[in-house]
C-alpha cells in the first residue's frame, strides 16, 4: 500500500493508474468529476503533445483532452 | 404542451435526433445577451404544433461555461424534457438525468447510439432502468431512426420522478452506482479497429500528417461544390434570369446619379463583377460567388464536426494555437476563413472568452486571405513564379504567429486551458449534416447579408461622390515614399475596403516590378478585412474592441509594408 502518488503528467504512456484525489477549487473539482474523473477511476494516456502540449487521457470508456496544467491537479498512483 | 427541451452531454448525437424528430423548419438563434448558439424547430405531438429547441450540450446544471448556463436556463422554460443518453457511456450521463429528475419536470430518456452500445458488449436492461427511474426510457438509433417513433409515441408519456430529491455531488455517484449495477452488464471487449484509427489521428506523430491530408481533402470538396454549385446555379440563374431583369431597370432609369449607384457607369454592358453598383455587384458578390463557397465549406465543417474529428484536430493544434492566446477551437476561424472572412468572423463566437474572440478576430482579418484573394494573388504573381507567391503567404503565416504571440502577451483576460471530450469516431448522418448546414447558411444570410449591403452602400456612396478617389490622392505620396509603390496603388487599397480581390486586380495596370507587387498584395492582405467582414466583426466584438482591432490592422500593414520595402526594395 505504500504506492507512490504522482500527478497524472507524470504517469507513463503505456501505464495504468488510480485517480486519488483532485487539487484545485471546488469549481474546478466538479467540472472533472461530472465527466467522469473522480477518485478511484482507472486512467491511462492515450496521447502527449510536444512542447507541453495537452493531454489525451481515457477515463471510464471516455477519451479527453486537457491541458498540463490541469492534468498537474490530477493525483494518481500507478497499478 | 409547448415547448420540448433536448437536454443531453456533448457528443451523444442530441442534434441527430433532433434532426430526426424536426421538419424542415428548423433555425439557428442566437441565445439573448450570449454568444451561445442553438437550434430550434417544431414537430408534431398528437396532431398539434410543438416547439423543440436543442440547448446546448451540457455534463451538468451547475454550469461551468455559458454555453451549460444557456442550458440551464432552458430547462426552465421547458414543458417536457427529452433527455438523450450516450447508452455506451451510461455512467457518466446518467449524472445530468439525475439532476433533471430533481426538478419537478416531466422527462423522457432517449437511450441513444443503443446499437453501438450492443455492439461494444455493452448491455443495459431498459425496462430495469425505467423502473428505477419511473418514467420512460426508450432505446434510440437517431442515426438509422430506429426507436424515434416510440419516442414520440411516448413524449406524453414523461412525467417526474418526486422521489429522487436533489442531493449532494457524493449522493448522486453512490445512486448512479447502484442503478449502474442493477441495469448494466458489460462484456470483455477488444480493441477494434475504430479504437485503433482514433489512436493514430490523435498522436501527434501520425495525427499530424493525418490532419494536414484531412484539410487538403476538405479543400478539395469545398472547391469542388463550390465551382459547381456556381457553374450550375447561381451563374445560370444571375445570367439568365437577372440579367434582363436589370437591363430593364438600366434603360428605366437612364443616365445619372441612382443608375451609378444601383447598376454602375450607364452605357456600358453590365458586368456583374466589375459595374460596382449596389444590384449589380453588390448582389453579385456575396450571393453569386460568396454564398456557394459558404454552403460548401459549412457542408464540410458539418461532416467534420458530426464524425467527432474536429475535437482531435483541435487536440494537434492545441499547443500551436494556445501560444497565440487561443485554444484549439481557434482553428476553426482560419479554416472557414480561408474560404470566405465573414464565416470565419462569425466562428469566433465558439471560443470562450472575450480575449480568445478578439486575438482570432484580429488574425483572421490581418492573415487569413479568403479564396478570391488567394487566387488574385495567384493570378498577378503567378507570372513572376511560385517563390513569388510563396513570399506573400509565407508572410502571411508569420503574421499570423508573431501578431498572434504578441496579442497574446498584451491583451487582457483569461486564455483557459483546452478541455475536452474526445467522442468516439461515428459514422454522420446525411439528413444531420444537410440540416445542420442549412440552418447555418440560413443563419448566415440572416446575419451577415444585411450588413453586407449596408457596407456596399456606404462604400459604394463615398466612391460616387469621389471620396475614395480623393484619399487615394492624399495617400499617394505616403506610398510612394514609405513602401516604394507607385502612387495610384493607393487608389487601389482605398478600392480594398469594398473587394479586396478587385483591388488586387487593379493593381496590375500599374505597371509594378514583381517585388513590388509582393508588397501590395501584402498589404492589401493585411490592413483591413472586406466591409462585408468588417461589418460583422462589429456585431461580434462591439464597436469599441472593433476599433482597437482596425489600429492594429493598419499599423501592422504599414509596419509589414516598410519592412517589405527595406528587405525588397532596399532603402
Amino acid at each position: 500500500m505504500d504506492k507512490k502518488m504522482i500527478p497524472l503528467t507524470h504517469l507513463s504512456q503505456n501505464k495504468k493508474a488510480r485517480i486519488i484525489g483532485l487539487d484545485g477549487g471546488h469549481g474546478f473539482q466538479r467540472k472533472l468529476r461530472v465527466m467522469g474523473i473522480r477518485e478511484n477511476q482507472i486512467v491511462t494516456i492515450v496521447s502527449r503533445q510536444p512542447f507541453r502540449g495537452p493531454l489525451t487521457v481515457t477515463v471510464g470508456g471516455c477519451q479527453m483532452t486537457m491541458g498540463r496544467g490541469m492534468a498537474n491537479k490530477i493525483l494518481v498512483e500507478e497499478i | 404542451m409547448k415547448k420540448i427541451v433536448l437536454m443531453g452531454n456533448p457528443n451523444v448525437g442530441k442534434s441527430v435526433v433532433f434532426s430526426r424528430l424536426t421538419g424542415a423548419n428548423v433555425i439557428a438563434s442566437n441565445y439573448p445577451g450570449t454568444t451561445v448558439d442553438f437550434s430550434k424547430g417544431k414537430m408534431r405531438v398528437d396532431g398539434k404544433h410543438v416547439e423543440i429547441i436543442d440547448a446546448p450540450g451540457t455534463y451538468s446544471l451547475e454550469p461551468s461555461n455559458k454555453a451549460e448556463e444557456v442550458a440551464a436556463k432552458m430547462l426552465k422554460e421547458a414543458d417536457v424534457v427529452i433527455n438523450v443518453v450516450d447508452t455506451t457511456n451510461l455512467e457518466r450521463n446518467l449524472y445530468l438525468t439525475l439532476e433533471l429528475l430533481e426538478q419537478n419536470i416531466p422527462v423522457i430518456i432517449a437511450l441513444n447510439i443503443w446499437d453501438e452500445a450492443k455492439h461494444l458488449g455493452i448491455h443495459i436492461d431498459e425496462k430495469q432502468l425505467e423502473k428505477l427511474l419511473e418514467v420512460p426510457v426508450v432505446p434510440t438509433v437517431a442515426l438509422t431512426g430506429e426507436g424515434i417513433k416510440v419516442l414520440v409515441s411516448k413524449i406524453k408519456k414523461a412525467r417526474s420522478n418526486d422521489k429522487i430529491q436533489p442531493t449532494s455531488d457524493e449522493g448522486r455517484w453512490i445512486e448512479i452506482g447502484s442503478i449502474i449495477k442493477k441495469v448494466e452488464n458489460v462484456e470483455h471487449r477488444h480493441h477494434t479497429i475504430r479504437d485503433r484509427i482514433s489512436d493514430l489521428t490523435i498522436r501527434p506523430i501520425t495525427g499530424l500528417p493525418i490532419a494536414i491530408g484531412i484539410i487538403f481533402l476538405a479543400f478539395w470538396v469545398v472547391r469542388f461544390i463550390g465551382e459547381n454549385l456556381i457553374g450550375y446555379v447561381f451563374e445560370p440563374i444571375f445570367e439568365e434570369l437577372y440579367r434582363p431583369v436589370i437591363t430593364e431597370l438600366s434603360n428605366i432609369l437612364g443616365d445619372g446619379f441612382i443608375h451609378n449607384l444601383l447598376i454602375g457607369t450607364y452605357g456600358v454592358e453590365i458586368d456583374f463583377v466589375e459595374s460596382m453598383g449596389m444590384l449589380t455587384t453588390g448582389l453579385f458578390v456575396p450571393i453569386g460567388m460568396v454564398l456557394p463557397y459558404i454552403i460548401a465549406f459549412y457542408f464540410m465543417l458539418s461532416i467534420l464536426e458530426d464524425t467527432g474529428y474536429m475535437p482531435r484536430l483541435a487536440t494537434l493544434v492545441d499547443n500551436i494555437f494556445h501560444k497565440l492566446g487561443m485554444h484549439g477551437h481557434g482553428i476553426i476561424p482560419m479554416f472557414l476563413g480561408l474560404g470566405c472572412n465573414v464565416p470565419g468572423a462569425l466562428s469566433t463566437r465558439t471560443l470562450e472568452t472575450r480575449k480568445q474572440r478578439f486575438i482570432s478576430a484580429t488574425l483572421l482579418a490581418i492573415a487569413v486571405p479568403c479564396m478570391a484573394q488567394t487566387a488574385m494573388v495567384f493570378g498577378i504573381l503567378g507570372p513572376y513564379g511560385i517563390y513569388y507567391i510563396g513570399l506573400v503567404f509565407l508572410t502571411l503565416a508569420t503574421l499570423y504567429i508573431v501578431m498572434g504571440l504578441i496579442l497574446n502577451k498584451f491583451i487582457k483576460g483569461e486564455s483557459p486551458e483546452i478541455f475536452l471530450e474526445i467522442p468516439s469516431y461515428r459514422r454522420p448522418s446525411v439528413k444531420a449534416v444537410l440540416k445542420k448546414t442549412w440552418m447555418r447558411v440560413r443563419w448566415f444570410l440572416k446575419e451577415a447579408i444585411p450588413f453586407l449591403f449596408i457596407g456596399v452602400l456606404i462604400i459604394n456612396i463615398l466612391y460616387s461622390v469621389g471620396f475614395l478617389q480623393w484619399l487615394g490622392t492624399v495617400l499617394a505620396p505616403v506610398m510612394e515614399g514609405m513602401f516604394g509603390l507607385p502612387g495610384e496603388a493607393s487608389i487601389s487599397l482605398a478600392i480594398g475596403f469594398l473587394r479586396k480581390d478587385l483591388a488586387v486586380g487593379m493593381l496590375l495596370p500599374l505597371g509594378m516590378s514583381g517585388l513590388q507587387l509582393i508588397i501590395a498584395a501584402t498589404m492589401l492582405t493585411i490592413y483591413f478585412p472586406c466591409v462585408a467582414t468588417f461589418a460583422v466583426l462589429v456585431k461580434e466584438l462591439g464597436v469599441k474592441d472593433m476599433i482597437k482591432s482596425t489600429a492594429i490592422m493598419i499599423a501592422t500593414a504599414v509596419i509589414v509594408g516598410f519592412i517589405l520595402r527595406v528587405i525588397l526594395l532596399g532603402v
